[in-house]
């Protein structure tokens, strides 16, 4: 076993899932190069969404394969550390939204 | 921002052709870990590399340049002499009346710095050569005001001009080429606006070449097209013909940040790993030769900046241009070929997939 959880090198192996599956790897990655394809939104826009998303999945392999695209993609450094806030206000939101469902039951329970 | 000097002007090393190439074969190929450039084409039953045929005659008449930018693959600087003669300028003219190529491209340093390009140009007008490329920095045509004319000279000569402009704001820009040289560039881009280079219907042409500032790879062409005619349009009202997308080879300065910056191993693994065989047949390699200022011929600018002349069957010196055994000449190849196949491929007209 490897001593650790991480290989940066595992990354560039991601086309090797197809190894225990073909059918499904197959499957799963044209779709994933046709959601990344030019559409309704821009590639850059979708570089940076997934930026914003591998921050959330804190996922170190799509954080470096995003943070690559997005500045070849033209992003400014400015650009992608607002994605990243985008994602902290989200993850910090969500955990604090949830303070109405604790003060919900709070209020119910206390007299 | 520190300033950047010429390799040469450092002593470095890596100003020594050997000591890049040594670079090039370093134990990430010696070791197996990655293939070489020759094993990669061997695979593809593309060894060796053969011209189609040579229909570009580029010419890099001196490796001075107003600019050091930090990824120069020539070097070039204001420290560099190096600079072709009329006596070289002639024999190519007299080379490029016999052949009929279909273009000439111009490249340096700074082309313009050198005392007859302005004849050489006018020269080469008379000849039947349909398109002239002159590879313009921007900055120079505010360098001194006996510059200042150049967008009137390129017109009156129907010169097609490219000129590289990394990035479409300052900050990344800047970086690369070095303090305030956005700025200039863009005054020197609505200069030539200003005479009609790069207005649609005009007939001028003024392509604009991204490379990417650090040791990533271009993305997508026509995204980055849109992306800076926005940009440029939106805030500065500059327009221009095309983008052409260029790869960083690992030559020279380019060569010097990616082993300083601790990238180089990794670079070239993404060359290696973005090798498209389908970008095989468009190197330019197959369609160029390229001259340098003393006359010596080479399969591209890059060989020329490796020392890598053609082969030795084919004619090495326009002295003894010979054009038949040019075209059937083997290409000169190395690792740094890799640049040229990775991705979308990568030419001096940009992307070639
Ligand atoms: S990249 Fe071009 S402008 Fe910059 S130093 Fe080299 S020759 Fe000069
Ligand atoms: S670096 Fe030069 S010789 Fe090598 S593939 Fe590119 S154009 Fe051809």
């Amino acid at each position: 076993m490897e001593k650790s959880y991480y290989n940066p090198e595992d990354l560039k192996k991601f086309g090797n899932i197809a190894e225990f599956d073909a059918e499904l790897a197959a499957k799963f990655f044209d779709y994933y190069g046709e959601v990344f394809k030019e559409g309704a939104l821009t590639a850059r826009e979708k570089s940076l969404i997934a930026l914003a998303v591998a921050h959330a999945v804190q996922c170190p392999y799509c954080i470096d394969a995003y943070t690559q695209d997005t500045i070849a993609k033209g992003c400014s450094e400015e650009q992608m550390m607002e994605a990243v806030h985008v994602t902290a206000a989200i993850r910090g939101g969500a955990s604090l939204v949830h303070g109405v469902q604790m003060m919900n039951k709070a209020k119910k329970l206390v007299m | 921002m520190a300033l950047i000097k010429s390799l040469k002007s450092r002593n470095s090393d890596l100003a020594e052709p050997a000591e890049q190439l040594k670079l090039l074969n370093g134990d990430i190929f010696r070791e197996g870990k990655l293939p070489t450039f020759r094993e990669k084409l061997m695979e593809i039953n593309a060894f060796p590399l053969k011209p189609a045929a040579i229909k570009i005659f580029q010419m890099n008449i001196g490796y001075m340049c107003n600019q050091t930018c930090k990824h120069c693959h020539v070097d070039a600087g204001p420290d560099r002499k190096e600079i072709m003669s009329r006596e070289t300028m002639q024999r190519c003219i007299d080379i490029i009346s016999e052949h009929k190529f279909d273009t000439v491209d111009i490249t340096g340093g700074a082309p313009e710095m050198n005392p007859d390009f302005r004849w050489f140009v006018s020269e080469l007008r008379k000849t039947e050569v349909r398109e002239i490329i002159v590879r313009c920095n921007l900055t120079i045509i505010l360098a001194n005001a006996k510059y200042n004319d150049l967008p009137e000279f390129f017109k009156a000569n129907r010169i097609r001009v490219v000129s590289s402009l990394p990035f479409y704001n300052a900050d990344r820009t800047d970086r690369q080429r070095g303090e305030g040289v956005f700025a200039k560039s863009v005054e020197a881009l609505k200069l030539l606006n200003a005479v009609g280079y790069g207005l649609p219907d005009s007939g001028l042409i003024l392509d604009l070449v991204y490379n990417p500032g650090g040791a990533f790879l271009p993305a997508e062409q026509s995204g980055l097209e849109r992306d800076f005619k926005k940009e440029l349009k939106d805030h500065f009202g500059i327009q221009f013909n095309m983008l052409l997308c260029l790869n960083n080879l690992p030559v020279s300065r380019f060569l010097e940040y990616l082993v300083e910056s601790d990238n180089f191993d990794e670079y070239m693994d993404l060359l290696v790993r973005s090798f498209n065989p389908g970008a095989v047949q468009g190197v330019m390699c197959r369609d160029t030769i390229s001259v340098d200022y003393d006359g010596f011929i080479y399969d591209c600018d890059f060989n020329q900046m490796l020392k890598m002349k053609v082969d030795r069957n084919a004619s090495q010196h326009i002295n003894d241009f010979d054009i038949k055994k040019l075209t059937e000449r083997n290409i000169v190849i190395n690792q740094h070929c890799f640049g040229c196949t990775a991705g979308a491929g990568s030419s001096c007209q940009g992307a070639t997939t």
